[in-house]
Parts: structure tokens; C-alpha cells; sequence
């Protein structure tokens, strides 16, 4: 149980996705104008983290390492991403319409998120179990969502704020993320059990 | 004489007017973690920038090949093949560099970059264009990521390429650490939107 | 300049998608086989260049007669034996510590016969550089208490001095005292998988 705590808070505060190791910006940057966008890419993200990670450990783990093919990792990775991103419009455009309203322009902007393909290349190079990786993946993407929504909620009052015009949008909004990434440095070395 | 400068003008457009990261702000993630010295930035910028030309020259080869709906899948293999590639010749010949960019080699795959190029300049113009086309963007990606690992190492550490600058005791930590990536980025922004406008 | 496309019917995108996969498979493999030996034996010779360092000099294969031994937490440590015209010398140990101020720090370090720290080798780490990263050196630093090479867990405290419950003897990085920590816990775990092996093996 301690393991699961440990990787949870781990992803969550210490390692951050986006503020810690630089996976997941362009989205950070791109989607967090308005707080109920951020948190809606925050959730079709989780969506998309957690069931690809669980495709590619299976995969990883009954089809590459006992044929030693560890070395198609990245491509096959990517095109399972690409293909459950694919799948998942669809299916969502048939079966919940309401939620595929809110969440449709966010989909296709998976696929080339990075922090979906890191979490599945980290879970294996980490060796971690199926459990412990969905453990990780949830609360990565969890960790993805709350930076999100915490960055969008200051650019919404940036927004409103006379600032020089070179530093005006991307420059501020960069630098008030440094801040934010400074706040998240003060959760580390948390030590748990 | 004019071809040639129509052809430096677009070696030159991937370089300044439209740096991938300093203007389209693409590839952030490679950007900003790879650029906690002067030298994982420019090695960064470099593999990316071969791996570009090699995509946007392929995939202006088969352009005429691939039906319109299946173009961004057969892209992104076109993409990943390459990235693995460069991946296991890194591996292999060049450990050190392994060691230093590890995750991020693979991530090459998902640099907007990449994709964006291929998208928007190859699948339309002649190989030899979108070879240049690459060349360009490549440079661009890999000036912005090594002026941005030097400001970081000259200020995180007082060092620029492993050379002491000036003691390491006065040098300010925060530039090496994770903030100090966006807050440094969001200057050099600034400082290029001023240059450009 | 206007090309002229496929269109997009169904046995043009199964050609032109499973063409293309075929190529990058068949280009992959290729650059696979090529690679294969150059990766593995960077590997081998990686691993057995850290050994040489910490390890006291062998004539055997370390990496053949590795071992591995579960730790009091749970995690398992590597033994690489260190042996000398057939005469136990030494070993090498490589154990990880999950307590790191950023997770997992992992070291190999090199115990003498007498079980005194002969030498040792951050291999990776992920602590904050220019503070938790000093322990490649800060660790073999004659001043003060820093360094523990030529010191035995036996009979020194490997814990931080700061750490008086336990009665620490070792000075710990300053403003880096969690990195240090987890350090010498390490290298602990590694004294303690040294001392099961020489006892069950008798030397």
C-alpha cells in the first residue's frame, strides 16, 4: 500500500509532469487560457494516459521483451496512441455525444502530447507492475490536470493585467509558470513511511 | 543567382521569421528539458534537426503516394522510424549522449516540430525544398536550444560549455532547476518578439 | 505546385499504410542487427569499468558470479565477488535507495576483505544538481568527516552526524542532508548484503 502512496503523492506534487519534468507544455500552453477548457483537456488526458499506458505495458510486456523486439518500443507506442486517440473520438462521437461536445477539440491534440508517450516509456523503464503503472499513470495525469487548472485560474486574472507588450501573453505567461513550478519545488523531499 | 537566394530564403525563414520555438513555440517539452546546459541544448537541437531532414524529405518523396486520409498515420511512422533509428545509433556509438538527453530521444517522435513540417511544408513543396526546409527549422530549433542551455549554464552555474565563467558559489541554483527553464524561456521570448517586430 | 494524389479508397490506404510499415519494419531490423553488438557490449563494459573502479583487483569474472540479495526493505541488491588467485579479496555491491530528495539513487561501492569501504560510484541519481549531486566527490573528500573510504560500517556509523540518535559519523552534503541520507543508506544496505554473502559463503 505504501508503494501506491508513495508513487501517487510522488507524481502528483514532487515529480510534477508538466512543472518538474518538462513533459505535456505545448498543451500547458496552449489550452490554459480559461480554467473550464484546462480542466476539460485535464480530463480527456487522464482518459487518454491511463488506458494507453495500460495498452502499452501489455504490449511491452507479452509481446516485445519475450521476442526481444524492445527496439520498435517507440513506434509501436506511438501508433497505439495515435490509434486509441482515433478510436476513442469515434466511439465517444457514437455512445456519449454530450461529453464528446466537451471534450472534441481537445482529442486529436493528444496524440502528439508528450506526456502520453513519457508515461508509457517511463512506467517500463521504471519496471514497474500493471498496478503500480495505472497507479502512476492516473495520478501523473492527476498531477497533469491540477497544474492545468491551477496555471489557467492565473491567466485568466493575467489577462486582465497591464503588462510591458513584450512580455505580453507566452513571455508572462512562461515566467508566472516558473513561479508556479517554484512553489511545486518546495514539495520535494517529502519522505513517506 | 536569384534561385540561390530563393533558396536561402527558406533555410532563413526556419531560422529567424519563423523559429519553431522562439516564434511558432513548438516542441516546448524538448526545449525546456533538455536546456540545463549550453551542450544538451545544441546536442538536443542537432538530433532533432537530422531527424527533420530526413522526415520532411521522405515524406516529400512519397507525398504523391499517400491518400489524404491516411497521410498523418503514415507520417508519424515515417517519424518514428527515424527517431528510432537515431535512438539505437545513439545508443550504440554515442552512450554518453544517452545519458544525458534519456528520455527525450524517444519523445523526438512527438516534437510538434516534426509533424507541423511534415503537414504544412513537405506533403506540398519538392524534396529538394523541404530537405532545405528542414535544414532550416533544424537551425533554428538548435540556436534557440543552445542560446537557451547557455543563458541557463551562465547563470545557474557560471559556467558556458563546462568553462568557468566565474565562481560557482555566486552562480544562482534556480536557473539550472526546473523554474528557471520557463522563466528563462519567457525572456528569450520577449527579447525575439522585440527583434522581429 | 499541384500533385497529383491517390484517392482515398480503402485498398489505396491499406497499400500505402502497410507499404510504408513494412519499409520503416524492414529499415529498423536492419539498423537493429547492426547495433546489437556495439549496445551490448557497451553495457557489458560499462558495468565491469564501474567494478574495476570501486572493487579491489580480481582475476575472476565478477559479472558471471554476481548474486543477488534481498535487503532489509525489500528492494534487492547486486554482489559482484572479487576474487584473486582463487581467494576472496573484496566485492562489489550495487544497491538503490528509493529515499532520495527526487526518488531513486543508486551506488555501487567497493568493500576490501576487512569490510572496510575501498571505494564507490554514483551510477544514477536524480538529486538536485550543484547540491544532492555533490556525492560523487563529496563522499572521498578528506576534510572533516565527509569521506567514508577506508572506513568500515562495522565499526563506524554510517549514518549522518547530524542523525545523533543513531550516533552518525559521517558529515553529510551541506543543504543536502536528505540526499545524504538515502546515500548512506545505500551504502549500509550494500555493507549488509556484503556481510550475508562472506557469512554464507564461509569467508
Amino acid at each position: 500500500m505504501l508503494t501506491y502512496i508513495s508513487i501517487i503523492v510522488t507524481a502528483i506534487f514532487i515529480n510534477n509532469i508538466v512543472l518538474a519534468q518538462f513533459l505535456g507544455i505545448c498543451p500547458f500552453l496552449g489550452v490554459s487560457k480559461r480554467t473550464d477548457s484546462a480542466l476539460g483537456m485535464g480530463a480527456a488526458v487522464t482518459f487518454v494516459i491511463t488506458l494507453a499506458t495500460t495498452v502499452t505495458w501489455c504490449l511491452q510486456t507479452y509481446l516485445l521483451d519475450p521476442l526481444g523486439l524492445q527496439f520498435l518500443q517507440t513506434i509501436l507506442f506511438i501508433l497505439v496512441i495515435a490509434a486509441l486517440v482515433q478510436m476513442l473520438e469515434i466511439m465517444m462521437r457514437k455512445i456519449a455525444p454530450a461529453l464528446y461536445m466537451a471534450l472534441g477539440v481537445f482529442l486529436p491534440l493528444i496524440t502528439t502530447n508528450c506526456a502520453v508517450l513519457g508515461v508509457a516509456i517511463l512506467v517500463v523503464q521504471k519496471g514497474y507492475s500493471l498496478s503500480e503503472s495505472i497507479a502512476y499513470a492516473l495520478a501523473t495525469s492527476a498531477g497533469f490536470a491540477l497544474a492545468m487548472w491551477l496555471f489557467a485560474g492565473i491567466r485568466e486574472q493575467l489577462a486582465l493585467t497591464p503588462v510591458p507588450r513584450g512580455m505580453k501573453g507566452v513571455p508572462l505567461a512562461l515566467v508566472s509558470a516558473g513561479i508556479l513550478a517554484m512553489a511545486f519545488m518546495g514539495f520535494s523531499g517529502i519522505k513517506i513511511g | 543567382m536569384k534561385k540561390l537566394r530563393k533558396k536561402l530564403k527558406i533555410v532563413w525563414e526556419g531560422i529567424l521569421p519563423s523559429n519553431p520555438v522562439l516564434v511558432l513555440l513548438l516542441g516546448m517539452c524538448a526545449t525546456l528539458g533538455t536546456t540545463s546546459s549550453a551542450l544538451g541544448g545544441l546536442l538536443m537541437g542537432i538530433s532533432t534537426g537530422l531527424v527533420l531532414i530526413c522526415s520532411n524529405s521522405v515524406v516529400s518523396l512519397i507525398k504523391s503516394l499517400v491518400p489524404d486520409k491516411v497521410r498523418i498515420p503514415v507520417f508519424i511512422v515515417v517519424i518514428a522510424t527515424f527517431v528510432s533509428v537515431l535512438q539505437l545509433a545513439v545508443n550504440a556509438w554515442m552512450p554518453a549522449l544517452n545519458a544525458s538527453l534519456g528520455l527525450f530521444i524517444p519523445l523526438i517522435v512527438v516534437n510538434c516540430i516534426l509533424l507541423g513540417r511534415a503537414e504544412a511544408y513537405a506533403s506540398r513543396h519538392s524534396l529538394a525544398d523541404s530537405a532545405l526546409d528542414g535544414l532550416g527549422s533544424g537551425i533554428g530549433f538548435t540556436l534557440a536550444l543552445t542560446i537557451l542551455g547557455g543563458m541557463r549554464e551562465l547563470l545557474g552555474a557560471g559556467s558556458i560549455f563546462g568553462m568557468r565563467i566565474y565562481p560557482e558559489d555566486y552562480a544562482m541554483l534556480l536557473f539550472v532547476l526546473a523554474p528557471g527553464a520557463f522563466i528563462a524561456l519567457g525572456y528569450l521570448i520577449a527579447i525575439v518578439n522585440r527583434i522581429n517586430r | 505546385m499541384k500533385t497529383r494524389k491517390l484517392s482515398s479508397t480503402l485498398p489505396h490506404m491499406l497499400l500505402s499504410l502497410g507499404l510504408v510499415s513494412v519499409i520503416s519494419a524492414a529499415l529498423l531490423g536492419g539498423m537493429y542487427l547492426i547495433t546489437k553488438e556495439p549496445i551490448a557490449r557497451i553495457e557489458r563494459e560499462s558495468r565491469i569499468e564501474a567494478i574495476r573502479k570501486v572493487a579491489p583487483d580480481f582475476d575472476n569474472d565478477p559479472q558471471a558470479e554476481a548474486m543477488k540479495i534481498p535487503t532489509a526493505s525489500g528492494d534487492t541488491c547486486t554482489l559482484y565477488p572479487a576474487m584473486l588467485g582463487g581467494r576472496f579479496n573484496g566485492a562489489a555491491v550495487s544497491c538503490r535507495s528509493m529515499d532520495g530528495f527526487a526518488g531513486e539513487i543508486t551506488v555501487m561501492a567497493g568493500f576490501n576483505a576487512d569490510g572496510s569501504v575501498r571505494d564507490y560510484e554514483v551510477l544514477s541519481h536524480a538529486e538536485t544538481p550543484g547540491l544532492g549531486s555533490k556525492m560523487q566527490l563529496w563522499f572521498r573528500d578528506p576534510k572533516g568527516a565527509r569521506s567514508v573510504i577506508g572506513k568500515n560500517p562495522a565499526t563506524t556509523s554510517f549514518y549522518v552526524t547530524k542523525d545523533k540518535g543513531a550516533g552518525g559519523q559521517i558529515d553529510g552534503i551541506t543543504a543536502a542532508t536528505i540526499s545524504s541520507r538515502a546515500f548512506l543508506g545505500a551504502l549500509r544496505e550494500a555493507f549488509s548484503a556484503y556481510t550475508e554473502y562472506k557469512d554464507s559463503k564461509g569467508f
